[in-house]
């Protein structure tokens, strides 16, 4: 293979590949803090950029309604929930109303937004609001009322919510894919490399994203929460940190990080309704790598995985994503292993 | 050998008689069909009520699996023009090949990396079915013959039923005389964790894989079926889709039911059926709106958290008890070498930043009972388990029998002669006292899978039993022999934990507080049930609060404090000793 087309190779894996580190960070963060594996991460992706898709071509997004009908659930179940607590009526109108508030000013943006054939960057924070708001209700509603589950019970929700947001999003989207429009026109050409801008966009965003998330985590209080609530939940909750509310802040991450995923990949590839399952699975394969508790450890095997899957379609295109998924089997043999040497029983 | 039908046993014989009345009579070929895939998805849930249900794994990729069995035969029929019945062969011989490459990958691992592995390799192959030249790519193999038996082609719906309906039966009932055996024991064990069945000497891993390796042996032979009745093969048998609508259904069925297994079968594929009919005309335009419906369904049924629609219609409940009686007990002569039973110097364990065991020397007798006691946190359970082989010890050794033992997992240990109670009980709440029981003699068995299916394991079940029952009648609860073991009160759980114990024959019992929570006059049986214990040869090692039973029963005393050897004396000594009433009580200022 020659140099030029090696390292062209490369670029296109590694561009991949960061897409990839955001969704196996969201992998872990999600498994640690609530121990759902989270199938339907995927999703996000897909409705994050056909959200975007929608909104470009004037159009109110299917997922705004989603968002909103979830929105009004969980508040009625919250509001629900507490007048079984009798909590004075007073002040369960006041959550409720405040719990509205955010979904419906969203809701008001994009409705009155949406044809008025705003600049791309202004859409894509639209797009990035809904789907965000999306993450903490999907957790509310099929979630948080089998916290103390078995890791079993959550991974087979986790499935049927994939199945329905798959479901909503062939309703949402129809069955045609979308591609949207550059952020960065252009190319930056950096010795006998031609680096596309819009490449270069994706690296630095999923950079900055990292570092924010690190600093968050480490500094912020409701980071240290999170972190408390991964490394015991018991303790965190005695502690005053309730999981419910860690639960679906979490969620509210990872939504953001896969939305934004699906924005920062939709100019390279077109997305389906029902391209989020293998998407999603790259980001747990990475995830798994780390164990489903390191963060670099998963970062590191989402930039491999985006050199296996570029270099893989060279060689093999029609067994790209078939190349892909059996990348996970070395990860478990070694995990396996170490566990042996470990002696234990996790 | 039963003269009259009891009464648990009428569901079953009444839907045996009507599946089989049922193409007799003039029903439309609409449902012949149904009832076709209704009973090949059976067959693919069947495993997974096994694995999941029983054994508390799970597999997002049983799809795959039927996909491995379409595509041999497919492949087999098609391309080389050979018999369907090679295609069955070759099918099974891939499925072990594979299931055993991911279950010996995965099964060690906790619990969720085998889904997570399943769903990755199955999608991968569905991307290789979907792009393999020779299998048709995504348009698949068509063509394929149907089932002969002789000169016999089964081509009719109806012919077909008769042979599928009759395998899926057979393989009901080998399923429910596998769970009722020494591997069923065994793999009904494995859901809450592997400790206790470990420690009971059961390899656990090659229990999971058994139960990994017959779920994706059915799934195969369920792909052979479906293959012959379409008679095509595409992807679309192993897409992970598919996979979910087999999950589905076993929860829907209450995962932990044969019968679970067929209404679940029935119910979703009855469903989907329908769905797909009233939804585009309900919203007015085509599309797979009933995977919406299916994907809320699944978590509202999850979040309800019950046991399935049918999971109070049947269940592994129609087991009847066998009738048991208790023996008097052989007992093993092992070989004594000279000196003590249970030899242990300086056994240390750090935990990261604390020394919860420091450098402890001690020696157990045959026949002796030592107590080891001390103040709360003083290290006697982290000793404990460091002795049974649940926690490697950072320094030290531990001779069992004249054998260095050191860093031995629970289960060699077990296999020495070690047996263990648990101080937070541990067992099967499901399975009855005597059947928790019969777990530790799982050891003196060796009945496998097909023994139990095929029925030949008959006597050495009984032996078995009778052997459990009579460790039942020595602690004394003989009477609740065949209750769920879940019923009983705590006090009687630990007595259980002491039948399962001495169910494995063991030269040295530890126990780990059995006293807690039972009343005055268990705790005198108990301490009966110790002495004659000892009488016998057994070699008790008791880690116990309750000084009353401690200070009666034992020949000598360990006290640990702070991980330290305080004293080690007889129980006179030990109560004349200040340092321990220090230990205990805090010194005078």
């Amino acid at each position: 293979m020659d140099p030029s087309l090696a390292g062209i190779l490369l670029v296109d894996g590694l561009t991949h590949g960061v897409i990839y580190v955001q969704l196996a960070i969201a992998c872990v963060l999600i498994f640690s803090v609530t121990r759902i594996a989270f199938i339907a991460l995927g999703e996000f992706v897909t409705f994050g950029a056909l959200s975007l898709a929608a909104l470009h071509d004037g159009r109110v997004p299917g997922t705004l309604w989603l968002m909103l009908a979830l929105a009004f659930a969980s508040v009625l179940l919250d509001a629900a929930g507490a007048l079984r607590r009798h909590e004075p009526l007073v002040r369960v109108t006041v959550a409720a109303v405040r719990g509205l508030s955010l979904p419906i000013l969203i809701a008001v943006v994009v409705y009155w937004g949406s044809t008025r054939g705003w600049p791309l960057w202004a859409n894509s924070l639209l797009a990035l609001a809904i789907v965000t708001a999306l993450g903490p209700y999907t957790y509310r509603l099929a979630f948080e009322r089998l916290a103390d589950a078995s890791l079993l019970t959550l991974m087979i929700v986790s499935v049927g919510v994939h199945f329905v947001m798959t479901g909503l999003g062939l309703v949402f989207f129809g069955a045609e894919g979308s591609r949207n429009p550059s952020y960065w026109e252009g190319a930056t050409i950096a010795g006998s490399l031609r680096i596309a801008n819009q490449a270069l966009l994706t690296a630095i965003v999923s950079i900055l994203l990292v570092v924010a998330l690190w600093l968050a985590f480490r500094f912020s209080l409701r980071g240290k929460a999170l972190r408390a609530t991964a490394i015991d939940r018991f303790g965190a909750r005695l502690v005053g940190i309730s999981p419910a509310r860690a639960g679906r802040l979490t969620f509210a991450v990872a939504a953001l990080l896969a939305a934004l995923a699906g924005l920062l990949a939709a100019p390279g590839t077109t997305l389906f309704y029902d391209s989020g399952l293998v998407i999603g699975l790259k980001g747990f394969v990475a995830a798994v790598a780390g164990g489903l508790l390191s963060y670099p450890a998963a970062a590191a095997a989402a930039l491999g995985l985006g050199l296996i899957e570029s270099f893989g379609s060279f060689y093999a295109s029609a067994y790209k994503e078939a190349v892909v998924f059996t990348a996970i089997l070395p990860v478990l043999l070694w995990l396996s292993i170490r566990h042996r040497r470990a002696g234990g029983e996790a | 050998m039963t003269r009259s039908l009891p009464i648990d046993r009428i569901p079953v014989v009444v839907a045996v008689l009507l599946l089989a009345l049922l193409p007799m009579l003039p029903v439309n070929e609409y449902w012949i069909t149904q009832l076709n895939f209704i009973g090949i998805a059976t067959l693919v849930v069947l495993g997974l009520v096994l694995l999941t249900g029983v054994a508390g794994l799970t597999s997002f990729g049983q799809a795959a699996f039927v996909g491995i069995g379409a595509y041999s035969t497919g492949y087999l029929c098609v391309v080389q023009q050979l018999s369907p019945w090679l295609g069955l062969l070759l099918g099974l011989a891939v499925t072990v090949v594979f299931a055993g490459a991911l279950g010996l990958l995965t099964l060690n691992l906790s619990g969720h990396f085998l889904p997570l592995g399943t769903i990755a390799w199955g999608v991968s192959l569905y991307f290789v079915f979907g792009n393999t030249q020779a299998l048709g790519k995504y348009d698949g193999l068509v063509g394929l013959p149907p089932i002969s038996i002789g000169a016999f082609a089964l081509d009719t719906g109806r012919s077909f039923y008769y042979f599928l309906w009759g395998i899926v039966l057979l393989s009901a009932l080998a399923l429910s005389r596998l769970l009722n055996s020494r591997t069923g024991r065994a793999l009904r064990a494995l859901k809450d964790g592997t400790a206790m069945p470990e420690a009971m000497g059961i390899n656990t891993f090659r229990t999971k894989l058994i139960a990994f390796l017959l779920a994706a042996l059915v799934a195969s032979i369920a792909g052979w079926f479906l293959a012959h009745y379409q008679r095509t093969v595409d992807p679309s048998v192993s897409s992970l889709r598919a996979s979910i609508d087999y999950l589905f259904m076993a929860v829907i069925g209450g995962v932990s039911s044969i019968g679970g297994a067929l209404a679940g079968a029935a119910a979703t594929q009855i469903l989907d059926d329908r769905l797909q009919v009233w939804l585009p005309k309900l919203t007015g335009s085509e599309g797979h709106y009933e995977v919406i419906v299916f994907g809320i369904l699944l978590v509202l049924l999850l979040q309800s958290a019950n046991r399935g629609l049918f999971g109070l219609l049947a269940g592994w409940a129609t087991q009847r008890p066998r009738r048991v009686t208790p023996d008097a007990l052989p007992r093993s002569d092992r070989p004594t070498s000279q000196g003590p039973l249970l030899r242990v110097r300086g056994l240390t364990k750090q935990f990261t930043g604390l020394t919860a065991v420091d450098g402890i020397d001690f020696d157990v007798h045959a026949g002796e009972i030592v107590g080891l006691i001390g103040p709360n946190g003083a290290g006697k359970s982290t000793t404990f388990n460091l002795i049974a082989g649940a926690l490697p010890p950072t320094s030290g050794t531990v001779t069992l029998n004249g054998r260095p033992v050191t860093g031995w997992s629970a289960r060699a240990i077990a296999h020495e002669g070690l047996a263990r109670s648990f101080q937070h009980v541990r067992m099967v709440p499901e399975m009855t006292v005597l059947e928790n029981v019969a777990l530790g003699a799982h050891c003196h068995g060796c009945a496998g899978v097909l023994a139990a299916v095929l029925g030949l394991d008959k006597r050495e079940e009984q032996a078995l039993l009778n052997d459990a029952a009579a460790h039942l009648v020595r602690v004394g609860l003989a009477a609740h022999m065949h209750e769920p073991a879940g019923n009983l009160s705590l006090g009687s759980q630990r007595l259980l934990e002491i039948a399962r114990a001495l169910s494995t024959d063991p030269a040295l019992l530890l126990l780990d507080e059995p006293a807690a929570g039972l009343r005055h006059a268990e705790k005198l049986a108990l301490a009966e049930v110790l002495r004659a214990l000892s009488a016998q040869g057994i070699a008790i090692l008791l880690v116990e609060h309750d000084m009353d039973l401690v200070m009666n029963v034992t020949n000598r005393i360990v006290v640990m404090e702070f991980g330290r050897l305080l004293l080690s004396g007889t129980p006179r000594e030990v109560q004349a000793s200040p340092a321990v009433r220090a230990a205990y009580l805090g010194t005078e200022v």
